[in-house]
């Protein structure tokens, strides 16, 4: 007999003839629903993340890539990572960069991992969407933007539509119905990486990117 | 069997020893100044940061009950769970493996290593990887086992064991860490400033995240119905442990399993902020498998090590199940009297605290953890901070009575009777003879209130550090009779 077959023995040994009836979530959660509008959600995103040390700026569909090469120069980005094969990617033009050399990921990790360990200052992603209660990032990753586009370089700047803020997790895996479906990795992301581990000091930039700079789209209006 | 940590010593001393001598370690730990405004500036720091994040007492009561709901039907269907959990994950990619004791969960991780001719693990933060002595047996292997969250490398560094599960390097000063940086990491000088502290730190680690052979993670939720590995963690050490290297080697409890995704989102919530008093941490990682064609990073093999380790015990009765219901926050020791002030080695056990107290001794057995249910005032503050509401003084009453009453067949639990003592029983038996008659009684206190003066001073643990109990000159019945 195996471990495992040793380990579920006993389990189900010892287990109630019975499960316990399925928890009701709604009841929990369906009194506290609050039916903001865009708005009201993108303030509450805001709210929450810059208190946990991310930037927040507000931009458009047509000027973002401007206002990204704009941060970049400001800070100093002298090489940005970015997936190039996705609607984010495409829009990026090394012509408006002239600070910043925009290198698209290409190949394994293991071929770059040296430069973006070492000479990638910031990496660029799209976010599949936030959350208003928590000021929450939401990233999944892909073959086109992978797992340590957001984790490894100092800077990590995420572009987010505004229309795509829910009001909570819980209503993200409801509506979305990620049981469905998830990608190898997903993330949720509130802020720059930090530790309060030295003496409950907070400190910024532990393992994972000192900065997150998130710039929002399609601010305005009041889609659903 | 029970785990006896001090068996697998080699080279390198364990901090961590039996139970018995917990007084001692107790009374010294209650006498160090240091230690005691350690704890106590860090509990207050974090019972306030708690109490900032549930202003609304009916949210915290439902989210509670929620919560509790969500654990304790989980563990209703636990054995089918484990087997949905590992088919998905298998689906996915993911290979699975099961653990009864300490020793089999090392081999596992140890034939991985040897199969990568691993040099180096990186290690994410994994209290279940300190439950099993992971470090130790990998160094005695001749596998390097590198901590990386921020705590964790700071109480490796110093040779040391973490005393908080959350935060594990809560006992040192920044002066203590600042001095141990600049003894142990080449090229550092002494330095007190936190955020150079922590730059020292990550400088040291980048370098290991990339060169490291394989990634260690410990779990807070497993879904069954995805086969999904969820993580939650501020430093994104845990991200890197989990991408960077080609191998991800996620150990855990069988009881950290929930059917259902939505399932998570209750309990990441009430997770964070029962812990640190955090709305949510910086990253909630969610892993569904290795590298797929196509993906550019993340590893090429993950494998998840489920382990037993006394948990089936716990499970076997109604009432001892609860203690597995755990998320690991921490709240019950951050509100508990007697952790505060004596910290998290005295216990002598990987999990310190209330939640030690309970959950040790299905892992040592008894025998050596008896004395840990004592070590309690019955306060109640853990019971009533805890996220998923364990009634953790019920369970502490109820190991106290699994230790000292007189070993029977088929005990609830290894070591049960440890601490039964003929004399001690014989004793109580006599008390509720003498109580359970009202004529003796009366007989009994009519002569103690006559001879009082014959009462002893010395009356053991009692006169310690208290007043001798001397009966009283009159009896209550007497009072009240010349009351009417």
């Amino acid at each position: 007999m195996s471990a495992r077959d040793r380990i579920l023995a006993k389990l189900r040994a010892a287990r109630p003839a019975e499960p316990n009836a399925l928890p009701d979530l709604d009841a929990h959660y369906t009194p506290r629903v609050r039916g903001e509008s865009k708005a009201e959600r993108l303030a509450r995103f805001r709210t929450g993340i810059e208190s946990f040390h991310a930037e927040v700026h507000i931009s458009s569909e047509a000027d973002w890539p401007a206002l990204l090469a704009r941060l970049c120069a400001d800070k100093k980005v002298a090489t940005m990572l970015y997936g190039a094969d996705t609607p984010a990617g495409r829009r990026l033009d090394q012509a408006t960069f002239p600070a910043t050399t925009l290198r698209p990921w290409a190949g394994q990790v293991e071929d770059l991992k040296a430069d973006l360990f070492h000479r990638v200052d910031a990496g660029f992603t799209q976010t599949r969407g936030a959350i208003a209660e928590t000021g929450t990032l939401m990233l999944w990753s892909s073959e086109a933007e992978p797992r340590t586009l957001s984790l490894v370089p100092p800077i990590h700047f995420a572009l987010l539509d505004a229309a795509t803020i829910q009001p909570t997790f819980f209503d993200v895996l409801r509506t979305e119905n990620w049981a469905a479906g998830l990608p190898t990795n997903a993330l949720l992301i509130s802020g720059p990486s930090k530790t309060a581990d030295i003496q409950q000091t907070l400190a910024y930039g532990a393992h994972g990117p000192k900065e997150l700079v998130v710039i929002v789209i399609n601010a305005e209006g009041d889609a659903q | 069997m029970s785990h006896q940590p001090q068996q697998q010593s080699s080279g390198q001393p364990i901090a961590f020893v039996s139970a018995q001598a917990l007084r001692a370690r107790m009374h010294d730990a209650v006498n160090d100044p240091h230690l005691r405004q350690s704890f106590r500036g860090a509990m207050d720091f974090l019972m306030a940061k708690r109490a900032a994040q549930f202003p609304d007492q009916d949210e915290l009561d439902s989210l509670r009950t929620l919560s509790e709901g969500i654990r304790q039907y989980s563990l209703s269907k636990l054995p089918e769970l484990l087997e949905q959990l590992e088919a998905n994950l298998t689906r996915n990619g993911v290979k699975v493996h099961w653990a009864e004791t300490p020793d089999e969960a090392n081999a596992i991780m140890l034939d991985i290593a040897r199969r990568h001719s691993a040099k180096l693990i990186v290690k994410g933060k994994s209290m279940v990887s300190e439950e099993i002595e992971f470090n130790h047996a990998m160094e005695a292997a001749g596998v390097g086992a590198l901590e990386s969250d921020m705590g964790e490398y700071i109480v490796q560094l110093a040779g040391e064991k973490p005393s908080h599960i959350i935060m594990p390097a809560i006992h040192q000063t920044k002066q203590q860490i600042a001095n141990l940086f600049a003894e142990k990491i080449p090229g550092v000088d002494y330095t007190d400033n936190v955020d150079a502290l922590i730059r020292i730190g990550r400088n040291v680690l980048r370098d290991k995240f990339e060169s490291a052979d394989i990634g260690l993670s410990g779990v807070n939720f497993a879904v069954a119905e995805t086969g999904t590995l969820c993580l939650v963690e501020n430093e994104g050490n845990g991200r890197m442990c989990t991408t960077v290297p080609k191998v991800h080697i996620a150990i855990t409890g069988i009881e950290k399993i929930v059917e259902k995704l939505e399932h998570v989102a209750p309990l990441y919530s009430i997770l964070t902020r029962s812990a640190t008093g955090q709305a949510v941490s910086t990253y909630f990682n969610m892993i569904s498998g290795p590298r797929k064609a196509g993906d550019k990073d993340g590893p090429e093999e993950v494998h998840l090590v489920l382990l037993d380790n006394g948990r089936s015990q716990a499970y076997a009765d109604e009432q001892l199940r609860k203690t597995l219901q755990c998320i690991r926050c921490g709240a019950c020791m951050n509100h508990c009297p007697v952790y505060t002030r004596i910290g998290g080695h005295a216990y002598g056990t990987t999990y310190p605290g209330p939640i030690g107290k309970i959950v040790s001794p299905h892992m040592m057995g008894l025998e050596q953890t008896h004395l840990l249910p004592t070590a309690s005032s019955l306060c109640g503050a853990c019971g009533e901070v805890c996220p998923v509401k364990i009634p953790i003084p019920e369970l502490l009453i109820r190991l106290r009575g699994e230790a000292n009453s007189a070993p029977h067949a088929n005990p609830a639990m290894v070591g049960q009777g440890a601490a039964y003592d003929p004399k001690i029983s014989f004793v109580w038996r006599m008390w509720a003879r003498l109580y359970g008659r009202p004529a003796t009684y009366r007989a009994f206190s009519w002569l103690a209130t006559r001879f009082r003066a014959l009462t002893p001073r010395k009356q053991s643990g009692w006169t310690v550090a208290r007043t001798p109990l001397q009966p009283a000159p009159r009896r209550l019945r007497d009072m009240l009779k010349d009351r009417r």
